[in-house]
This record gives C-alpha cells, sequence and structure tokens, in this order.
C-alpha cells in the first residue's frame, strides 16, 4: 500500500456538495453530542442488564418452558428485516436505473450493516450457553435450521458490508486527502480504508466491476437470509408457523419495513446535517411511492397467511386464530394490522400524503414500530398455543410478557444499532459523494433528485 | 380354576421375561462393562424367552453375569443399549390420573415441581366426547422433530430408539423446545438445585440430568435399562397403566410386573398413537379409555 497523497481523488466532484457533507464529520452539535451520550447510556444500561441475565441464567426474562422464545427472537427478525433495505437500494434500484437513489444509496447500506450486526447478537443473547457457541462450528449439524441462518447471516454480513464499502473508497480516500486537522487515529483509519485509491481509469474501471458483482449477488443473498430466518418457525410443526408462504411473507415484511427506516433516516439526516438541498421532496416522493408498492405486497402475504387458515378453520389452527382475532391477544393483533398495515396503505395511496416529508416519516414509524410488533405477534401467541393443552402450569409459565431485564436489553440493542449508524454518519459522508457527482454531470440535477441550485460538479 | 393357571402362567412369564432380558442385555452389552464371561455348565437350567416368544432353557453359567455400568462412557450412551428398542404402552383405561408417575419421575431425576418430565393431562377431544387423564412423557418419535433442528448434535436418536440430551453439549438455543409439538421439554431457566449425592459418571445416561442454560427431557429411565430396571414412571404407577418394554423382544412390563406381549396388546386394544397426523411416529402408544375402572377427570375442573 502507498499513502502519497494526491488530489485527484475522483474526476469531478461538486465542491459545494462536499463542504456541506463533510460538516456532518468535521462537527458534532450539541444536540448531536447529546444524542450520542443518550444512545451510549441505553447502551450500556443494556449491557448491564445482559450482564445481570448471564449471571442468573434466563430466569430474569419473562420466558419459560412454553414460550421459550420471546423478545429476543422477535427482534432478531425485525433487525434481520430492517437489514434488507440496503438490498433495495443497491440491487432493485440499481437494477431498474433509478438515478435518484445515489443521494440516499449509503444511508440504506449503512442501516444494512448496523442492524445486520444487531441482528446476529440477538440469538446469541437468547442462548442459555452462550459459552458454548463454537460448538456450533465444532459440532454443527447443517441440517439445523439455524446453521443455514448462520450461513445466510454471515454470508449477507460480509457481502453488504463490501457493498457499502466498495462506492466508499474513492470518497475515504478524498477525507484522506482533505481532513487536515483530524485526530491522528482518524487519518490512520481513512488512510488503510481508502487502500491507495488514486482515482485513475483502471482503479476506476476495476470499482465499477466489482460493484457490478456485488448487485447480482447480493439480491439473492439477501432472499435467502429472510427465507431462512422464516424457516426457524416455518420448519417446525407449530401452528402459525407450519406455513408454506411464510419465507416470502418475511421477506415481503422486511422489504417494506427496511424502505420505511431509511425514509425516516433521510427525513432525520435532511434536518440534523443539514442536506436539504440533496435530499429533496424527490427521494421522499419516489421511495413513499415504492413504499406504498411494497406495502400492497406485504398485505397481499397477509391476506394469504392469515385469510387462507381463517377461511378452513382447522382445529388447531381455529385456536391460534381465534386468539388473535377475539383473543388476549386480539387488541394488539388488530393494532398492528390497522395501524401497521391498513392506515399506512390508505394513507400512502394519496399524492398528497406522499407529497409531504411529515406525514411520510409518520407513516414510515407507522410501518417500522408495526413491524416490529408484528414480529412479537408472530413468535409469541404460536407458542402460547401447543398442541398438548397448558395445564397446571406454574406461576408465569402460561402467559408472556417481557420482563424490565428482556427490555433493557432489548432497548440496549436497539439504541447500540442506531449509535452504530450514527457514529458511522460521523466517520464517513453519509452521502456518497463522487457517484452522486458523476451523475449529477452525466443526467443532471433534476434527474438525480438534487435541488437545482446544486451547480455542476467541477472538474479537477 | 382357569384364573389360577393363568395367574401362575402369568408370574412365570414375568419371571422369565425379565430373567431373559437380563440375559439378552447382558449378553450384548458385556463388552461395556465388568462382566463375568459365560463359564463352565452348572446343570442348572433357567427358562428365557426368545424374541419369538418361545421358552427356552438355557444353563445357567452360559449367562453372563454383569456387575458394574458404571465404565459406559459418553459415546456408548450416544448409540444407546445394542439390541434393544424401547417401547412404551400406557393404558388410559387404568389411569385414574393420580400423579404417582410424575412424583416418581420427579423424585428419580431430582427435579423440583415446576419441572415435569412426565405430565398428567386432563383431556376432552370434543364436548360429547369421554374425558379422560392422559400421561404425557417424551415420546421418543422414530422421525423427531425435535433433533432434526438441533444445531449441535447435543439432542440425538439413540439406536435403541431413546431420543436422549447431553447436557454437555447443549447451546441452549432452545430450537427443540419450539420444534417438539408435545411441548415435553423443559429449560434450565436458573441453576438448578444439585442432589446431594450425584453419580459420576462419564455417561450421559445417568438420573440427575439438569445443568444451567440448557435443555432436559424424558429419557425413559436409560440409567435404569442399563441394569434391566424399569423407568420410575411405570413403577411409580399404582395403578398398574404403564407398561415399558422392548419392541424387539416383543414384550412390556408394567410395575406389577404384569408382562405382555407387545403385538397382541396393541391389537387387542386398539392401541394409537398421539396425533399421528404429525407424522413424528412416536415410542409411545395409548390403549383408549374403554371401560374405565376409574371415575373421569371433571373437565370444569382442569385448569387451563
Amino acid at each position: 500500500m502507498h499513502f502519497k497523497t494526491e488530489n485527484n481523488t475522483a474526476a469531478s466532484i461538486n465542491l459545494e456538495m462536499e463542504s456541506d457533507v463533510l460538516k456532518s464529520i468535521t462537527y458534532t452539535s450539541a444536540k448531536g453530542k447529546l444524542w450520542i451520550a443518550l444512545l451510549l447510556l441505553i447502551f450500556i444500561a443494556g449491557i448491564i442488564a445482559y450482564g445481570i441475565q448471564l449471571k442468573n441464567g434466563l430466569i430474569v426474562t419473562s420466558m419459560r418452558n412454553y414460550v421459550s422464545w420471546g423478545l429476543y427472537i422477535s427482534m432478531f427478525i425485525f433487525f434481520i428485516g430492517i437489514s434488507h433495505v440496503g438490498a433495495l437500494m443497491s440491487s432493485i434500484l440499481r437494477l431498474t436505473g433509478a438515478e435518484w437513489r445515489f443521494p440516499i444509496t449509503r444511508m440504506a447500506e449503512a442501516i444494512t450493516f448496523s442492524s445486520l450486526l444487531f441482528a446476529g447478537i440477538m440469538p446469541i443473547l437468547d442462548m442459555g450457553r452462550p459459552d458454548r457457541i463454537l460448538f456450533l462450528f465444532t459440532h454443527g449439524r447443517i441440517q439445523s435450521p439455524i446453521l443455514w441462518d448462520i450461513i445466510a447471516i454471515a454470508t449477507y454480513f460480509v457481502g453488504s458490508t463490501i457493498y457499502l464499502y466498495l462506492p466508499m473508497i474513492p470518497d475515504i480516500a478524498m477525507l484522506r486527502d482533505k481532513l487536515n486537522h483530524a485526530s491522528r487515529w482518524r487519518k490512520k483509519l481513512y488512510r488503510i480504508l481508502s487502500v491507495g485509491w488514486k482515482g485513475t481509469e483502471v482503479q476506476k474501471q476495476l470499482l465499477e466491476k466489482c460493484m457490478n458483482i456485488m448487485t447480482a449477488i447480493i439480491l439473492p443473498v439477501a432472499i435467502t437470509v429472510h427465507t431462512v430466518v422464516a424457516w426457524l418457525l416455518a420448519m417446525t410443526l407449530r401452528t402459525g408457523w407450519n406455513s408454506t408462504v411464510l419465507g416470502p411473507y418475511f421477506v415481503s415484511a422486511a422489504i417494506m419495513s427496511g424502505a420505511a427506516a431509511v425514509l425516516i433516516a433521510m427525513a432525520v439526516f435532511r434536518k440534523a446535517y443539514h442536506l436539504e438541498k440533496y435530499i429533496t421532496i424527490v427521494h421522499f416522493k419516489n421511495l413513499s411511492l415504492l413504499l406504498f408498492v411494497l406495502t400492497l405486497i406485504y398485505a397481499y402475504f397477509n391476506l394469504n397467511e392469515y385469510g387462507v387458515p381463517a377461511y378452513k378453520m382447522e382445529r388447531a389452527e381455529s385456536e391460534y386464530l381465534n386468539e388473535l382475532f377475539y383473543g388476549a391477544h386480539a387488541p394488539l393483533y388488530w393494532s398492528v394490522q390497522i395501524l401497521g398495515l391498513l392506515v399506512p396503505l390508505i394513507l400512502l395511496a394519496f399524492k398528497r400524503i406522499r407529497n409531504s416529508i411529515g406525514w411520510i416519516v409518520f407513516v414510515s414509524s407507522l410501518i417500522v414500530i408495526g413491524a416490529m410488533v408484528k414480529r412479537y405477534i408472530i413468535v409469541i401467541p404460536t407458542m402460547l398455543h401447543p398442541f398438548v393443552p397448558i395445564q397446571n402450569a406454574p406461576i408465569g409459565y402460561g402467559s408472556y410478557f417481557p420482563s424490565v431485564v428482556e427490555w433493557l436489553v432489548t432497548l440496549g440493542a436497539l439504541a447500540g444499532f442506531i449509535l452504530v449508524y450514527t457514529l458511522f454518519s460521523k466517520l464517513f459522508p453519509i452521502i456518497t459523494l463522487w457517484e452522486t457527482s458523476d451523475a449529477i454531470k452525466d443526467k443532471g440535477a433534476e434527474i438525480v433528485g438534487v435541488d437545482s441550485r446544486v451547480s455542476s460538479p467541477v472538474s479537477i | 380354576m382357569q384364573e389360577e393357571e393363568e395367574n401362575s402362567r402369568r408370574s412365570f412369564l414375568k419371571a422369565g421375561l425379565i430373567t431373559g432380558a437380563a440375559a439378552i442385555a447382558a449378553g450384548v452389552i458385556g463388552c461395556n462393562s465388568d462382566t463375568k464371561p459365560p463359564g463352565s455348565l452348572t446343570g442348572k437350567k433357567v427358562p428365557l424367552l426368545d424374541s419369538a416368544g418361545n421358552l427356552i432353557y438355557v444353563d445357567e453359567g452360559q449367562i453372563p453375569v454383569h456387575t458394574n455400568f458404571k465404565g459406559i462412557t459418553n459415546e456408548e450412551s450416544r448409540k444407546g443399549i445394542p439390541g434393544k428398542k424401547f417401547v412404551m404402552v400406557i393404558d388410559l383405561a387404568k389411569c385414574d390420573g393420580c400423579g404417582k408417575c410424575t412424583e416418581a419421575c420427579n423424585k428419580m431425576h431430582f427435579l423440583p415441581k415446576e419441572k415435569e418430565w412426565i405430565q398428567v393431562l386432563e383431556m376432552q377431544d370434543a364436548p360429547k366426547e369421554a374425558p379422560y387423564f392422559f400421561p404425557k412423557p417424551c415420546f421418543h418419535c422414530d422421525d423427531p422433530p425435535c433433533t432434526k433442528v438441533c444445531p449441535v448434535d447435543a439432542t440425538f436418536k439413540r439406536e435403541d430408539g431413546i431420543v436422549s440430551v447431553d447436557i454437555d453439549r447443549c447451546i441452549g438455543c432452545r430450537f427443540c423446545m419450539a420444534a417438539c409439538p408435545y411441548s415435553v421439554r423443559v429449560f434450565n431457566w436458573t441453576e438448578p438445585v444439585k442432589p446431594d449425592i450425584i453419580e459420576e459418571t462419564p455417561s450421559m445416561e445417568r438420573a440427575f440430568q439438569s445443568k444451567k442454560g440448557c435443555v432436559e427431557k424424558c429419557d425413559f429411565c436409560s440409567h435404569m435399562s442399563r441394569v434391566d430396571e424399569l423407568p420410575a414412571c411405570v413403577t411409580g404407577c399404582p395403578m398398574d397403566a404403564i407398561y415399558f418394554g422392548d419392541e424387539n423382544e416383543d414384550a412390556v412390563t408394567n410395575k406389577s410386573g404384569q408382562t405382555e406381549k407387545l403385538s397382541q396388546m396393541l391389537e387387542d386394544r386398539a392401541a394409537y398413537r398421539f396425533m399421528e397426523e404429525l407424522g413424528t411416529k412416536p415410542r409411545v402408544y395409548y390403549l383408549p379409555p374403554v371401560n374405565r375402572l376409574y371415575p373421569k377427570p371433571n373437565m370444569n375442573d382442569a385448569k387451563s
């Protein structure tokens, strides 16, 4: 590796955008610091709660013999779900040639990185013997869906991290060259991560080629990931999980919740980092229209997942569905189906809603929270409806509500996820500068969706 | 008169089968145990039943005598007891729901109240159908959904039909608990209370099998079968409702030592397996609760 500083990091770069985006790296507002401190605090609380769990065993959770999987596994599925936004952006939008994607691709792919990190941690937090985790490698059985999960998630994590990293190389090289006042560790980090990028033609061609390959690879991997996560449940004989559509149903939910998550992130970054010129209503409009379509697909799978067995009402199924439709879990079930699916679907159908960032953030929040609660609704009621009746169960065994430790650990994981995401934006440009610049130069500001006042890039 | 004959025949069969089981078991496990090899003929004949149910007489000196089974390794207990195919039959007509099987099991395995390897449930399949008590051990399925999903081979099917758990291997993911359609498995949510006397065996065939963060369940008392004793629930059942035996020998025995020909019993009494439609092929058969000898459960009292 050679570390000679060169000025031509990319053939063309929009200097105005560059300085606007770099502000978020060089300067952190008081609010921003407070935000990071808050996340750190919740994260540490989560770690302490996990320490308590390690010491005393899983008795500190509300899980018992009937509900042997609870909040942790629900959150695992949720994290896997929103991680799909990276594949949506990198593959689907790239393959369909949506030029407006550039200013938001990195935000999306960073969500994938951060959420997969915590998706991978959730099942470990759920383990009774985390000290034996290496047995998965020394005694692993490929016939077990858990091994499929490990392989699929690890592949997706490596793949999506490569895909996040590749287009970052030219931008990191720029940071290496321009951030002269950065601390020593930062400089070292940028120097190592920019792998001697000088922006030569050969390097550019190579990068383009790698990115093309990753586009083709990442989509099937992403679909595989959520399918095998669904199979974790679907490969059992349990009522409610024993369903042939569970795989595609989970994939549809994943892409929908991922798109909603990135819409929220876009609004937050736009405001916090003053990126109004680069993340515009155009991006919100386009992506919320896509979200509408994704929500429709998800509604279609919901109809299949609940409607089809509800028509037949097979004995065990009917007990489970009655619990969801009219029983103890009905308030939660209907709240999720109405607020997390029906209301967003109706709202997103209106152009006026899709033209308002405020409304879009509201609808997206409904969808993300709905997705989170839905995972809970998928995991817990099924565990409470085994084939043999629950009788004479000791106190606390016949019902489930997460304990304080479970809430703290889960909140800690959520805070950790947002923290990693925030710190990412403090280390690297949250908008891919060279790609956006190139796109503005080639297609014009309007097509890329940035403010038309953003001048054409200057060649250096 | 006829009854008397019947009785004497039965007790004779009982004696024969028990010895037979012992002899066959000991003969094949000889390699694992501290066994006295078959010595010189003593001239004393011992009656035995062969696998076809025929009476044969064998010289006492030809029967190897086992004295010690502490030498069973973990690998050997993973394979199971050679030549055996354990099976259980539960006569619902005899079960009065007293729960003594659970008590005996919990005592045998040092289990606290909230753990039940064998549960006695009160069942009624439809409002007009007869309610009945339903003792539910692990079914030791021949196509077990639990071992299928285990990521580390900590739970597995042995050659003798037993589905066993290796608590030194279990990572506590609880996938097997999610996969078991019969809610048989229990988890050690906290540090289990260890009994004062724990047998230190290298084998997983032992009475106390609890470890924090690991899954456990009924193991058909494999450590008892190793020494030709019946499982705790069988010997604990005052109603003689639970039979245990070897499918290869085609014989099952209950607490009183009544030994029945398995195939005949299953046929004559229209035995069934619980939720056959799930395709798990349980090794536990139920005899329907017809001509019951006890008051039926009051379903209004059943706690759910």
